[in-house]
């Protein structure tokens, strides 16, 4: 790693998107994440590093309320999305989610079309009024979702029958045609071999300019390579939270320094 | 120099020493044991399979004879100062011409042939019709009903033989077994060598058994399967109405939103014992509900559904909750993540994924209720006689029927051997649909399971 472009990634002062304060997860009886405070910008990515449990999958999950469908999960704390509180009683999470689009770990297209895949989203929420509009929603998403050069003669063929990078970029398509605010990505690229990796981390970069990315991975060269903000975990707590250049050159806690010099993970 | 092959000394000795070209004891008695299951295996299926070819082969050799029928050809005089004295072709008057009015006309048609084809016989007249089935008089009344314009002409007509007629043809009746029989003699039996020699009388294929009626006990030669057939298909569209849609329903609830507690644990464990309960136990329940409480018609196939749906909705509910747990998580958590409601979840994804499971399983639970009997015997769909083909949906729901399995029941407990015969042929009818209905189950399983 060349700590020197490293360091000079600018972060320049921008809007909260989203703030987290004193959110607890617990999942029946275990506590999973413990009073993290964390701020996410808008249009940056941040990314979430930590070794495997720590809780930053789970925290992730809390902020497009995805854990509302496992039974046992409870979050306390706050979480505000443009300054509204998304745990709040009143919010809908389908509503939510339709804000904060999310790309999982394994890429799970529907088994339906392409077109669909990428479709689906804006029919349901009533994005396209007809025929042509939806045709142009599926393009644009395609086109950002960096995969439109080579499905654009397929678009009938079945999502299911792309590659592996292919899937995840028709993904990440999919989520982008919502017309998000925040996109979560859970380990996108760990089902993806290193060229398809590339692929979508280009694809990162080019996502801030529109969105907040906050993306969970376990490589700690790719949360260096896409992102301006890291926030380190550790058994459930933030242990640190900082720009990217200076979490990786000169961390504050001795754990994340174990951590990034492979000590602990 | 110490030799090479030898241990060296103080080296522990080789667990596994000896030539590998050689089986140690220990690797024989494994092959041995292995080759032993193996044996037990293949006799296992060897047994199986006789089994299985043995009961092909009793219910084909003793059922096929149902498919056949014998027949006489007779050419009748309608004879007009018989069936319409008054002349006046009033469909009134000719009704009041009972069955018995039509014997003299049938004697004189078998004695006419008898004429005609220069056979000598001993036999009086009445003896002489006495071949014939007792059902010819009542197939001649409804045609001169439905024709009174055709008395007075001579008409040619195809009359079912009596039943010993056609145990004769068949081999089942011989002429040592009719000794003591009052039904028929041996004179009957040469004349029915002589009818068949001369073409008169026939064997041939029966469709009668596969679409018509039942018979009474006299009439084993007319019974045939196809009004419980019928009575059959009117349950199984109340079991489809009523066992999928519920079933459905209930799994989905189950799998996708009932959250996960005491409650909904006793439910799943109680569906599962439902499964297991015996079929009679569902029969007493319908006894006991929809007849003697709710008043419904005895011996209705409405009730007989309502009773095979109890039975069938474990099944169902059983197989819709495997096929909905097969459809990988990930597929939910991407119609959530693009903002998707649970249900749009469900019903866009879920649903059409774990639908060629659901249907096979409705197959499957529909064959099951297909060949049960025992709830039919408790709301009296044995043991009655359903003369007419229902003509109206209402009609086939309400009016009293019976179903294929209990037919072959009461076939089976009649004295009649003519009406064993057609118990097995009834069985390779309702075998064939249920072989139809798993093979299809197959079908879909293979065509449309999707590997994940």
């Amino acid at each position: 790693m060349n700590d020197m472009t490293l360091m000079d990634k600018t972060v320049e002062t921008q809007n909260i998107k989203i703030a987290a304060k004193d959110v607890n997860v617990y999942y029946g009886d275990s506590h999973a994440i413990k009073d993290v405070n964390v701020e996410i910008e808008d249009n940056t990515v941040t990314a979430f590093i930590g070794p495997s449990g720590c809780g930053k999958s789970t925290f992730l999950r809390c902020l497009n309320r995805m854990n509302d469908t496992i039974d046992i999960c409870r979050v306390k704390g706050d979480i505000l999305l443009d300054g509204e509180d998304i745990y709040d009683k009143r919010v809908d999470p389908v509503q939510l989610r339709a804000k904060v689009g999310m790309v999982f770990q394994k890429p799970n297209p529907f088994p339906k079309s392409i077109y669909d895949n990428v479709a689906y989203g804006p029919r349901i929420h009533g994005l396209a009024k007809n025929k042509a509009e939806l045709d142009e929603i599926v393009e644009k998403s395609l086109r950002r979702g960096a995969i439109w050069d080579e499905v654009k003669d397929r678009l009938d063929a079945p999502g299911t029958g792309l590659s592996g990078g292919q899937q995840q970029r028709l993904c990440i398509a999919r989520a982008v045609a919502t017309e998000p605010e925040v996109l979560l990505m859970d380990e996108p690229c760990s089902a993806l071999d290193p060229i398809a990796t590339a692929q979508v981390e280009e694809l990162i970069d080019e996502l801030r300019s529109q969105y907040s990315v906050v993306i969970v991975t376990h490589s700690m060269q790719q949360a260096a390579r896409v992102s301006q903000k890291t926030a380190f975990f550790h058994l459930g707590n933030l242990v640190e939270f900082g720009p990217t250049g200076q979490i990786f050159t000169n961390p504050e806690d001795p754990r994340t320094e174990s951590y990034i010099t492979g000590r602990i993970g | 120099m110490t030799d090479l092959s030898q241990n060296p000394a103080g080296a522990a000795p080789r667990k596994h020493g000896g030539s590998l070209l050689e089986k140690s004891p220990h690797t024989k008695k494994r092959n041995a044991a292995e080759t032993r299951f193996k044996a037990y295996g293949i006799a296992a299926i060897t047994a199986g399979l006789i089994m299985l070819l043995v009961l092909v082969t009793t219910i084909v050799g003793k059922g096929t004879g149902a498919f056949q029928q014998t027949f006489v050809t007779l050419n009748v005089e309608l004879l007009e100062a018989k069936l319409d004295k008054k002349g006046n072709r009033d469909l009134a008057d000719i009704k009041k011409v009972t069955t018995f009015g039509y014997a003299p006309i049938i004697k004189g048609a078998m004695e006419a042939v008898i004429e005609e084809l220069g056979i000598e016989t001993s036999l009086k007249s009445k003896e002489l019709a006495g071949i014939l089935s007792k059902d010819v008089a009542a197939q001649l009344r409804d045609y001169v009903i439905a024709n009174p314009d055709q008395i007075g002409q001579t008409v040619e007509f195809r009359f079912l033989a009596s039943s010993r007629v056609d145990g004769y043809l068949k081999g089942r009746v011989s002429r040592d077994s009719i000794v003591n029989d009052k039904n028929i003699s041996a004179e009957q039996l040469d004349l029915v060598d002589a009818l068949a020699a001369a073409g008169v009388l026939e064997k041939t294929f029966n469709l009668d058994f596969i679409f018509g009626a039942d018979a009474s006990d006299a009439r084993p030669e007319a019974a045939g399967i196809g009004v419980s057939m019928l009575g059959s298909l009117f349950m199984m569209l109340v079991v489809l109405a009523l066992a999928l849609p519920i079933g459905v329903a209930a799994s989905i609830y189950l799998e996708e939103f009932a959250p996960q507690n005491w409650l909904t644990d006793m439910i799943e464990v109680n569906i599962s014992n439902l499964a297991a309960v015996p079929s009679i136990v569902f029969g007493i329940l319908g006894l006991a509900v929809f007849i003697n409480y709710m008043h419904l018609p005895t011996s209705a196939p409405l009730v007989g559904g309502l009773v095979l749906t109890l039975m069938t909705l474990p099944t169902i509910i059983i197989s819709t909750r495997a096929s909905l747990k097969s459809v990988p998580p990930s597929i939910r958590d991407a119609a959530l993540g693009v903002g998707a409601s649970k249900m749009q979840a469900v019903f866009h994804h879920v649903l059409p994924l774990a639908a060629p499971g659901i249907l096979t399983g409705t197959i499957i639970g529909l064959a099951q209720a297909l060949g049960e009997t025992a709830p039919l015997l408790l709301i009296g769909m044995v043991g009655f006689i359903a003369s007419n083909a229902p003509e109206t949906l209402a009609d086939g729901l309400l009016a009293p029927n019976s179903a294929m399995p209990a037919q072959i029941y009461e076939w089976a407990k009649r004295a009649d051997p003519a009406f064993y015969e057609r118990a097995w042929g009834g069985i390779i009818i309702l075998l064939l649909f249920l072989v139809t209905m798993n093979t299809l189950a197959v079908i879909l399983r293979r065509r449309f399971e999707r590997r994940w």
